[in-house]
Formats: structure tokens, sequence, C-alpha cells
């Protein structure tokens, strides 16, 4: 044999395209899926089902269900018949307030469990100092938390923010501790091999092997965080998408209730898509692979 | 960088081991996987290991590269006892042990830029020297999993060469290519160690790849591991493919596969005549 085995890089006819040119490809290609078209369609048959049930045919434990009609026309009018709708003020605040709230939780939660996760994954000893503790608080319900976290802080936010924390904690810790551990042998024995001290070993094995694990923690954890936030909110709050809820359901007035649980689904989904974008962001190696296998 | 043996025009990576055991296990549970084994290579030579699947190479690979220790006896390399890892000491794995965090540049990188003994444009230099020697200067700047079998393998020889190791220490590495890669990639290891002269200590369950690319050929007995005969393969070098085809290299295949087939047979369990025909069927494939 003679020359080194080469392979070229495969026969690429054009440079491929970027920015608003690489948005445009994409949305024109969609539109030629079937994709698209299902998803409207399976909203559309869930929207006309509840039109069906609650104001049509006023089916039983549907009649005090306010329709899509009824919360559709609040959410849009300048003037809302119950008092909430896209152009009142009172609306962004609660949505601000909420999201502030799991902008701080995931951040403490974050900061605080993927480090330590990193540390029981890592440090047998630091595992057995730790682990049964984690253990025994993670199955305790949240709700179990309220009455205590009232006493032990002030006002509403403290105890509402500590709450979302602490549900987040425990999901982030124990996914990045199992990312560890997740992580093939080989790949410490080769950095070992190729001479790197404990400290190295940590920095460039084990915080990017457990990378892929951290992320599904916390797309896990941001779902969880919004869960406590709102049962939190429900029980002690002054603003929050939780407390809109609640509140409205005490003084009688169902649609703002629909309004908020329909804004909660809405702006979860966007935190987890905003956890998802920066996971692919800092895995561009998981990224480009699962993007070959065409996913 | 020199490469191994420029400088001093000594070739080193003389492996000695003596009585070497190893076992796994609590008492009542307890393997021995080798039983004893006691080798000489010199140094600058290519030494192959073979011997039936799941008798323990990989064990043997284990305390060679200094992930474990033996039991009893010792290893020593160019006369230093070994009792951990070491650059001079490079592993090559069954499955591609490349970081897929890093791009084949950085998996390159990863050994100089850690031990800080090579930085800056120098690094720069030989890395892309290496890259364009095992054929991936194209592909530096992407993932493992970016790259095919045959790819990752190459990457995997350059992270390796880079630290010019006195001993290259391959654990069937090319295991899962595909045929026609396999073939490539043992003309190109051979080529790599004909231009080098450094130690290999190449470890396979396939007799005809040892009997191509080896110098001496280290038969194993079955578990616990014995050696059961060293043979040398007196073939002239440089080596083509062809050479395999040959009544000499005819005559290793066979000496050699009538000890393995010995020795599969005990992991048959005796063997009833099913078995045995197996067995015989597969000496006669090889």
């Amino acid at each position: 044999m003679t020359g080194s085995p080469v392979e070229s890089v495969s026969g690429r006819r054009s440079e491929p395209p970027r920015g608003m040119a690489l948005f445009a490809y994409r949305a024109g290609r969609m539109v030629r899926t079937t994709g698209p078209y299902l998803t409207v369609l399976g909203i559309g048959a869930w929207l006309l089902l509840w039109w069906l049930f609650s104001e049509v045919w006023y089916l039983p434990r549907f009649e005090k269900m306010p329709g899509p009609v009824a919360v559709l026309s609040d959410l849009f009018a300048r003037d809302p018949f119950q008092g909430i709708s896209i152009f009142t003020d009172e609306y962004y605040e609660h949505i601000w307030v909420s999201c502030r709230r799991i902008l701080f939780a995931f951040c403490i939660a974050t900061g605080v469990g993927v480090p330590l996760g990193l540390c029981m994954g890592w440090s047998v000893q630091f595992r057995h100092y730790t682990f049964p503790i984690l253990e025994t608080l993670r199955p305790i319900p949240i709700l179990a938390w309220v009455p205590l976290s009232i006493l032990m802080f002030r006002g509403f936010e403290a105890p509402v923010i500590f709450l979302a924390t602490l549900a987040s904690l425990f999901v982030t810790t124990l996914n990045t501790m199992l990312g560890v551990q997740s992580i093939d042998e080989s790949y410490f024995r080769a950095a070992g091999c190729l001479g790197s001290n404990r400290w190295q070993i940590f920095r460039h094995v084990v915080v990017p092997g457990a990378l892929p694990f951290i992320f599904t923690g916390l797309q896990i954890s941001i779902g969880v965080a919004w869960f406590s936030l709102v049962a939190a909110e429900m029980v002690s709050g002054d603003w929050g998408l939780g407390y809109l809820i609640v509140d409205a359901y005490m003084n009688n007035v169902t649609v703002p209730m629909v309004i908020g649980m329909i804004t909660l689904g809405f702006v979860g989904w966007g935190t987890s898509v905003l956890v998802r974008i920066a996971g692919n962001r800092m895995m561009q190696w998981r990224t480009r692979a699962l993007a070959l296998e065409g996913r | 960088m020199s490469e191994i043996n420029g400088a001093s025009g000594r070739a080193s990576g003389a492996i000695v081991m003596d009585g070497v055991r190893k076992g796994y296990g609590e008492d009542w549970s307890w393997q021995q996987v080798i039983e004893s084994v006691s080798l000489d290579l010199p140094p600058g030579q290519f030494t192959a290991v073979v011997g039936p699947s799941g008798c323990g190479k990989t064990t043997l690979v284990n305390l060679l590269a200094g992930f474990e220790r033996a039991d009893e006896g010792s290893i020593a390399v160019d006369g230093r006892i070994v009792s951990g890892t070491s650059r001079d000491r490079m592993v090559v794995f069954q499955e591609s042990a490349l970081m897929p965090w890093l791009t084949t540049y950085q998996n390159v990188a990863f050994g100089p830029k850690l031990r800080g003994d090579m930085r800056g444009a120098a690094l720069d230099r030989e890395i892309d020297r290496l890259l364009n020697k095992v054929g991936l200067a194209e592909f530096k700047d992407k993932f493992p999993l970016q790259l095919s079998g045959g790819m990752q393998r190459r990457a995997e020889l350059a992270r390796a060469m880079i630290n010019s190791p006195s001993i290259m220490i391959m654990d069937e590495p090319f295991r899962g290519l595909d045929a026609m890669t396999r073939e490539l990639m043992q003309e190109f290891l051979l080529r790599l160690f004909e231009e080098t002269g450094r130690t290999h200590f190449f470890v396979t369950s396939e007799i005809e790849e040892a009997i191509f690319l080896a110098d001496r050929l280290v038969v194993l007995s079955n578990r616990p591991v014995t050696v059961r005969t060293v043979i040398d393969i007196e073939l002239p070098r440089p080596r083509e493919f062809h050479l395999l085809s040959t009544p000499e290299a005819y005559d290793y295949k066979r000496e050699a596969l009538e000890i393995l087939h010995e020795e599969a047979m005990k992991s048959f369990g005796g063997g009833g005549s099913v078995q045995n025909e197996l067995v015989e069927a597969i000496a006669r494939r090889g």
C-alpha cells in the first residue's frame, strides 16, 4: 500500500446557508413536511372538543368550565370582562414575578446542585457523607416543606423561592451525580496515560463527561421548579401565576383562572426550550453527532 | 520533535515480565486470571499477543499500562518497575477512547497541553504533522462521533504518538472495524512501526493480523493464563499484504493455530463431538 488512507470531505456542492438564509431554508423544509399541519390539526381538534363540551353541549362537569370562546375573547380584550387580558399590566406583572422567582430558584439550584453532584459522583468519601441525607430529604414532598418555609423566611418572596429551589436542587444534584458515574472508565484511563493529575481529570473528563446527564437533569429541574413554585404561590403569595389562579378561584372568576393555567403552560414550555438551547450550545459534539443521524 | 529512536540511536521500551500473577474476587469467588506470565521482550520490537477470547489478555494490558497492580511478580520497562500510568506507555483501547467532547485536534493536543511540555506554534505544527501522517488533516475540527471507525482509530494513534512513548500498548485496537478498513489499518500501523521502530505490545485475537505485524508472537493459554509459546516471526521487512499467502507465513499460522486450537478446546469444556467439529471447522477456515 502506498500513501496514507485519506478520505476527502464529501462532495459538497455549495456553502451551507447561515443566519436568515438558514432560517428560511429550515422553514421552507418544514412546511413541505406533514408535521406542522398535523400540529395545527391537533390543536384545532382539541379546541373544538373543549368548545363543544363547555359552550355547546354543556356536558356535566363542564358547565362551570369557561369555554375557549369566553377565555380567548377575554384574553384578547382591551377591556376584559373578568379583569385579565394581554392588555392589562397585571397580566405581565404576574408573569414577570413568577419568572423572576424561577430564575432565582433555578440559578441557585443549578449553582449548588451541579458542583455538589459532581463532587458526589467524583469522590466516594464525599458521597458517603452526603448521599444518605440527599436520599432522605428528596422523597419529602415540597408541599410538606411549606409550613417550615413560612416559619423560616419572612415575606412572600423568600419562602416561595426557597421551595422552588429545594425541588430543583434535588433533581439537579442526583442527575449530575449519575452523570459522573455514567462516564466510561476508559476516558479516565486515557487521561491518566496522557499524564493528567486528579484536578485535570475532574476539569477535563468529569465535567464534560457528565454534561449530557446534567442537562437532562436541568430540563426536569426547571419543570419541577415551576411545579413547586405554583404550589407555593397558591399557599402564600401576593403576585405570580399560581397566585392568579387561586385568587381567581377565590373570587369566583373562572376565566382568569384558565388564562393563568394556559400562560403557565406556555411560559414553562419556553423555559424548557431555553435550557435545551443552552445544552445544545454547550454540547456541540453531541448536537452534531445527533444531526448526522438526522435528529 | 524527534522520533522515538532518533536522538539516542538506541531503542527503548524493553519489557520484562517476571512471574506475573493476577486474580479477582473474594476468597470464595476467586478467579485466577493470570496464572504466571514471564516474558522478556527486547526494545524496538513488535510483539503480538494472541490467545483464546476471554482468556485475560486485557488484564495483561491493564497491568502493563499501570491501571492495575499484579498480585505477585513484577513488570519492568527499561529496568523501571511499573507502578502506575506513564506517558511512556500509551494505550490504544479496544473501543475508541477519544474524548467525545473534544475535536480531533483537541484530542491530540490533550496530553501535551495538560503536561504543558509543548505549546503554541510548536504544538500546532506537531499536531498538523501527525494529523497529516494519519490522513486526518481535513478533519481536525470534527468531533469523534462525526468520524468513521477507522478515522477514530487513526486519531487515537495520533493522540498516542504525539507523546512519543517508548511503548505503544494496543488492546485489539481494530476490533469492530469492517474487514477492508481493518486491512488498511494493519498496513498503516505496519508502516508506522517500520518508520519509527517503536516498541509495540499488540494484543489481538486474529492470528493473521498478528503474523502480518509482529516480530514475535506470544501465544497464551486459556484462563488462567500462562505463556504457551513464543514464536519468532522471521519474515522480511518492509512487509506487504500478500506476505500472508507465502508458505512461510502459512507455517507460522499453522504452528500457532494448533496451540490455540488446543486451548480453545479446553474452554469448550472437554467438548462433545459437535463442539469438536465446530472448533475444527473454525481452525480449518482460519
